[in-house]
């Protein structure tokens, strides 16, 4: 397979990293891939947190070794784990996320796990279900709602009640901090939408103009929409892109309005998917995985012919990527979580299915191979 | 006054892997709340995977008082009652 060429910004030398490893988060457990720096072989570990509803799995970049698992089961309440010595060894948080006595909110599980900024150390944030956001200062061992969020005035009415959210219950996700200036937050809502601070969480304000809402009332509404997931472009984090329940779309700020990507998807196949994954080195470069959200919303894999989508050119064009993947009858589904990229210089993109199958491609999705197999439904896959 | 409490298999993490432990309670009249504080006390983490942020038990946990159900951390807990846990047969 030949290394592929990538477009970086002038004189920005690209460093190949030693090894790489997923992180992939199961409705019953936590299990890890790692391969060297030639991503040919990949050895699969685990599991940990057995019989644990594992939503999302995460490591530090700031300091390498401390991981967050946001996991809780059938019968117990939510929680986290935290490692330090990279999963070697767990301990689970003093004090999970939870909403405060007397709100009367319950928080079902924690969704997201979003390390801070890298001059707040020790700083993370977390996004639950029903939407709710927390921050810990200490590594994730002890955790406190974001008051500017979950007591906002408006926060009710974004939010909109349980039967406004997924069918696994409502969520807040796609927490995404500016790497230029730490009070620089975003939030994506399903449903909601995607809301911006400025302030560090202190107050928030919708950003969704320009997305469509086709299952509200109102033609172009300020709140309400359904992000599914939301990325800073690779290196610019001036360029938002976003999976939506209703298409694709990209935002350059200081603009404040959407512009639909999704229209050159092929009809056949559509703009409706899950997750949404940008190209680290390329701000023009991401990948989407569709699915069909046609009829009844079967979400699976269009036609039982499953494919990723790569646009170039930050969403005029896509390009079908599926060679290695079965050509027929099969019917995945990638949720938000489950697609990722790593960060070597040709781009390894990887996605996990509900069905237990974890796939790569060390080509940029040129050509993917099946890493993993049998395990239990993929909730999120972090490439780290 | 002590209790006897039954700790179901998902709990014993938390409890070095017992299936039972006794718990103190000091108050004159203990409710079920203030047994669950002390096994909180002595067994940090349990209570807030079996009771949610606003004092609820959770729904695929169910507490037994002398083979009775009890939900109600109100209720007054009868003089050295026996306290199951139990996280009910439900999940998939």
């Amino acid at each position: 397979m030949a290394r592929t060429a990538t477009k970086r910004p002038a004189g920005k030398r690209i460093e190949a990293p030693r090894r790489a490893r997923l992180l992939i988060a199961t409705r019953k457990g936590l299990w890890t891939l790692t391969t060297d720096a030639s991503r040919r072989t990949w050895k699969l570990a685990g599991p940990q947190f057995l019989g644990h509803i594992v939503h999302h799995a995460m490591l530090d970049p700031r300091d390498g070794k401390t991981l967050l698992a946001a996991a809780r089961t059938g019968h117990l309440g939510p929680t986290v784990f935290r490692s330090t010595d990279n999963g070697r060894t767990w301990k689970e948080a003093a004090t999970p996320p939870a909403f405060d006595a007397g709100s009367g909110r319950v928080v079902d599980h924690t969704f997201w796990l979003t390390p801070g900024h890298a001059s707040q150390p020790g700083v993370w944030f977390a996004g639950t279900s029903p939407q709710g956001l927390f921050r810990s200062d200490d590594g994730g061992a002890t955790w406190k709602g974001v008051a500017g969020f979950n007591a906002h005035p408006q926060r009710k009415a974004w939010c909109g009640g349980d039967q406004d959210g997924t069918p696994d219950g409502p969520k807040l996700h796609s927490i995404l901090i500016d790497p230029r200036d730490a009070a620089h937050m975003y939030i994506g809502m399903s449903s909601g939408g995607v809301f911006e601070s400025t302030d560090g969480g202190a107050d928030w304000h919708p950003l969704n103009a320009g997305v469509r809402a086709t299952f509200l009332p109102q033609p172009d509404p300020e709140y309400g929409h359904d992000p599914h997931c939301m990325r800073f472009a690779g290196g610019n984090p001036n360029r938002l892109y976003q999976q939506n329940h209703c298409g694709i779309y990209r935002l350059d700020r200081p603009h404040t309005r959407w512009t639909d990507i999704g229209a050159g998807m092929p009809k056949a196949v559509g703009d409706v998917g899950f997750p949404m994954v940008p190209h680290p080195h390329d701000a023009d470069t991401l990948w989407v995985f569709p699915m069909d959200g046609s009829d009844v919303w079967p979400r699976i894999s269009p036609g039982g012919k499953p494919a990723a989508y790569r646009s170039r050119d930050g969403g005029k064009t896509w390009k079908r990527q599926a060679d290695g993947m079965p050509k027929t009858q099969t019917w995945w589904t990638v949720k938000r979580q489950a697609m990722t990229a790593d960060r070597f210089p040709a781009v390894g993109v990887y996605f996990g299915t509900t069905s237990g199958e974890v796939w790569g491609s060390r080509d940029e999705g040129r050509a993917w191979k099946c890493l993993a197999a049998h395990l239990p439904h993929i909730y999120a896959v972090e490439a780290v | 006054m002590q209790f006897h409490v039954a700790i179901p298999s998902p709990l014993r993490s938390y409890c070095n892997g017992a299936s039972g432990v006794t718990i103190a309670c000091d108050a004159a009249s203990p409710t079920l709340g203030d047994l669950l504080a002390q096994l909180e006390s002595a067994h940090p983490g349990i209570r807030f995977r079996m009771q949610d942020e606003q004092g609820k038990l959770r729904p695929h946990i169910q507490v037994f008082v002398n083979a009775s159900v009890q939900r109600n951390p109100d209720a007054v807990l009868p003089q050295g009652a026996d306290v199951m846990i139990v996280a009910a047969l439900s999940g998939g």
